[in-house]
C-alpha cells in the first residue's frame, strides 16, 4: 500500500480503517504492533462480546413476531433487501428498455408521433430509502446552518442582541422534534399550495422539522466562539480600522471556526436523530418511514429488517459526523488541534 | 508648537465596582519626530495605558493626545502598535499578515504590484523573507514578533507604539532583535514609543527614558536622557563608564525612590519616613 492511500485513509479519521491499512501496508514495523493491539484488537473483541451477548439474548425472548432475531438472522435480512434492490433495478432497466423500443416503433410508423417518456414508478427500495433520508437530513441542515452562523456571528458580536435572543434561543432549545412536526405540518399545508408541487409535503415538513431542532446548538456555539476571541486580534483590527465586513471575514469567522464546527456537528447529531421520528410521522420515504412500515407490517421479517435499519442509521450517523470532521479539518487553520 | 507628539496632563479613571480608580493622573510628555522613547516603571503602574491612550484604544478621562497637530481620538493605523505577544492572525502567513495591514492602509494608494514589493521590503527589513510564507504557528517567538514589528512598519506609521515588543522572549533573542530595532531605527528613524522592563534595553535603544511612579493616579517620575551616540554597539557600550552611569540612575529610580508596590509593604513600617517624600518626586524634562 503506498503511503498516499495510507494518507488518504488516515484522512477518514476512522481509527480502525487506518490500523487495517496499517496492517496490509508494507512499512509496517513492529513498534505499531502496541498499537494496533488497542486500536484494531480490541475493538474487534468488544464488538465479538457484543455479538455473542446478542444472539444469546435475542433467543430468549419470544415475541408476537417469533423470537427476537439474532445476528444471523439481522445479516440475512441485510442481503434479502440488497437483492430485493437489485431486482427493483433489473426491473427498471427492462421498464425503459421496452419503452424505448415501443417508442422507436411508434416513430418508425409515423416520424411526426408524440412520444411519452414515463419515469419508472416501482417502489423504492431500502437504498432508495437511505437516500431520501440523507438528502432530507442534508436539505434541513443545510438551511439550518446558513439561518444559524449568521445568527451566531451577529450574537457574539453585539452583545445586546445576544441578550435579547438568548431567552427564546434557551426555550426553543429544549424543544422534542415531535412538539413541531404538528406546527409545522399545518403551516406547510397552508402556505405551500402549488399545483405542480416541486418538493413533496413529506419532504418539507421533514426537513423543517429538522432545521427548527438543528439551529440551536450552532447558534450557541457560533455565540461563544465570536465573542471569545482574543482581544488582541479585535485591538488589531481596531488600529488596522478595518471595516465591518472585513473584520468579519478576516478576523471574527476564522478565529471562531473550531467553535462554529464544534456546533455543526452536534446539529447533525441532532438532526439526523430527529429526521427518522419525523420521517415516521409526516411518511417522508426515508428511513423513518421504512422503520414504521415494518412496524406496522408485522411479519415474521420485520423485527430483523428494523434491526438492519437500526445499523444503517447508525453506520450513516458515524459517518456523517466523519465527513464533518474531515470538513472541518480542511477549514481549520490550527492542523494541530485534536480533533475527535 | 513644534512638538510632534503632545501627551498633556492625560489623566484615566477606570470605573470599578468600589468607583472609579485613577490609574494615570496628569502624564505630561513632548515628543519630537524620530525620538526613541522608552517607558519604564513597575508593573502595574499604567505604563500600557499610557501607550494605549496614544494608540487610542483607550480615551483619557482628562487631558488628551495630539498628533502633528490633531487630536487622537480612536485608533488608527498612523500610530501601528506592536503587541507583546504578537498578535499575528493564526490562520495568515507572514506575508498575508503584513498584506492586511498594507492593504487597508494602501489602498487606491498602491497598485497591486507595489503593495507586493512593500510587503516583501518590509519582512526583508526584519530579516524574514526566508519565512514569509510561514503560519505564525510554524515561527518561533522572536521571528513571530519580527512578523508584528514587519506588520507595524509596513503601516508607515507616524508614531511606533511597542507594548513590551522582546518580554517573553529568551535573553539570546531579545539581544538580538535590539540590534534588529537599532538597525532598522538607524534606517528609517521612526518616532518609537516603546514599553519596557528591562533597563539594559531601555538605555541602549533609547533617545529618552521616561520613568513612571508607581500607581494608583502613576505619573511621571523622571525623564532621563540618554547622550550615547549612535550607532551603539553594546559590546562597546558595556565597558563605558557613561552607558553604567546611565543605567545606575534608571536602576535607582526604580528600586530606591520608587520600590516595587509588593516589597513595599514589607518595608513600610521599617522606613515611614522615605514614604513621605514620595509624592514630591514629579519632575517634567524641557
Amino acid at each position: 500500500m503506498t503511503t498516499q492511500t495510507l494518507k488518504g485513509i488516515n484522512f477518514s479519521q476512522i481509527p480502525i480503517l487506518s490500523s487495517l491499512a496499517r496492517l496490509f501496508s508494507k512499512n509496517n514495523k513492529t513498534n505499531q504492533l502496541a498499537d494496533m493491539v488497542t486500536t484494531l484488537v480490541v475493538p474487534v473483541v468488544a464488538f465479538s462480546i457484543f455479538m455473542l451477548l446478542w444472539s444469546f439474548g435475542a433467543s430468549q425472548i419470544k415475541t408476537s413476531l417469533g423470537a427476537v432475531p439474532g445476528p444471523a438472522k439481522v445479516w440475512e435480512q441485510t442481503l434479502t433487501l440488497y437483492d430485493e434492490y437489485k431486482e427493483e433495478r433489473e426491473k427498471e432497466v427492462a421498464f425503459h428498455e421496452r419503452q424505448e423500443k415501443r417508442n422507436a416503433a411508434k416513430l418508425e410508423k409515423n416520424p411526426d408521433a408524440k412520444i411519452r417518456v414515463r419515469p419508472y414508478t416501482g417502489k423504492p427500495t431500502y437504498f432508495d430509502q437511505i437516500l431520501t433520508s440523507i438528502v432530507t437530513v442534508a436539505t434541513g441542515f443545510i438551511i439550518a446552518s446558513l439561518i444559524a452562523i449568521p445568527i451566531g456571528i451577529i450574537c457574539g458580536l453585539s452583545p445586546l442582541l445576544y441578550t435579547a435572543l438568548n431567552p427564546l434561543i434557551q426555550i426553543f432549545k429544549p424543544v422534542s422534534p415531535l412538539a413541531w412536526l404538528p406546527i409545522v405540518t399545518m403551516i406547510v399545508s397552508a402556505v405551500y399550495i402549488s399545483d405542480d408541487p416541486m418538493f413533496e409535503k413529506s419532504y418539507l415538513n421533514s426537513a423543517i422539522t429538522v432545521t427548527l431542532c438543528c439551529l440551536w446548538p450552532t447558534i450557541i456555539n457560533t455565540t461563544v466562539g465570536v465573542s471569545s476571541i482574543d482581544k488582541d486580534l479585535i485591538n488589531v483590527s481596531r488600529v488596522l480600522q478595518l471595516s465591518w465586513l472585513t473584520k468579519v471575514f478576516k478576523i471574527v469567522i476564522p478565529s471562531s471556526i473550531p467553535m462554529m464546527f464544534a456546533g455543526l456537528r452536534v446539529s447533525l447529531g441532532i438532526g439526523w436523530m430527529v429526521l427518522i421520528a419525523a420521517e415516521m410521522l409526516a411518511q417522508n420515504p426515508g428511513l423513518g418511514k421504512f422503520v414504521w412500515d415494518e412496524f406496522q407490517n408485522g411479519s415474521s421479517d420485520s423485527l430483523a429488517r428494523i434491526m438492519v435499519a437500526v445499523f444503517s442509521i447508525g453506520l450513516i450517523g458515524f459517518l456523517l459526523d466523519r465527513l464533518m470532521l474531515i470538513l472541518q479539518r480542511m477549514m481549520s487553520w490550527d492542523k494541530s488541534a485534536v480533533l475527535r | 508648537m513644534n512638538t510632534y507628539l503632545d501627551l498633556s496632563h492625560v489623566t484615566i479613571d477606570f470605573p470599578t465596582a468600589s468607583g472609579f480608580f485613577r490609574a494615570l493622573d496628569s502624564v505630561k510628555l513632548e515628543i519630537d519626530k524620530g525620538e526613541f522613547i522608552s517607558l519604564i516603571g513597575h508593573s502595574g503602574c499604567g505604563k500600557s495605558t499610557v501607550l494605549n491612550i496614544i494608540a487610542g484604544l483607550h480615551q483619557a478621562t482628562e487631558g488628551g493626545v495630539i498628533l502633528n497637530g490633531k487630536e487622537v481620538k480612536e485608533p488608527g493605523p498612523d500610530r501601528a502598535v506592536v503587541f507583546q505577544n504578537h498578535s499575528l492572525l493564526p490562520w495568515l502567513t507572514a506575508y498575508e499578515n503584513v498584506e492586511l495591514a498594507v492593504k487597508q492602509v494602501f489602498k487606491g494608494k498602491k497598485s497591486r504590484q507595489e503593495m507586493k514589493e512593500w510587503i516583501e521590503h518590509n519582512l526583508e527589513l526584519v530579516h524574514m523573507s526566508h519565512a514569509m510564507h510561514k503560519r505564525p504557528d510554524e515561527l518561533s517567538g522572536g521571528m513571530k514578533q519580527r512578523v508584528g514589528i514587519a506588520r507595524a512598519l509596513a503601516m508607515e506609521p507616524m508614531v511606533l507604539l511597542m507594548d513590551e515588543p522582546f518580554g517573553a522572549l529568551d535573553a539570546l533573542t531579545r539581544a538580538h532583535m535590539q540590534d534588529s530595532l537599532m538597525e532598522i531605527q538607524n534606517e528609517l528613524n521612526n518616532t518609537v514609543i516603546m514599553i519596557t522592563h528591562d533597563v539594559d534595553e531601555a538605555v541602549l535603544l533609547s533617545d529618552r527614558i521616561v520613568m513612571m511612579t508607581n500607581g494608583p493616579a502613576a505619573r511621571i517620575g523622571e525623564v532621563l536622557e540618554v547622550g550615547l551616540e549612535r550607532p551603539r554597539d553594546r559590546l562597546a557600550l558595556a565597558e563605558q563608564p557613561e552607558y553604567n552611569h546611565y543605567r545606575a540612575e534608571v536602576v535607582r529610580f526604580l528600586h530606591e525612590r520608587h520600590k516595587n508596590p509588593a516589597d513595599e509593604k514589607q518595608s513600610a513600617q521599617e522606613d515611614s519616613q522615605k514614604d513621605e517624600e514620595k509624592p514630591l518626586l514629579y519632575a517634567v524634562n524641557e
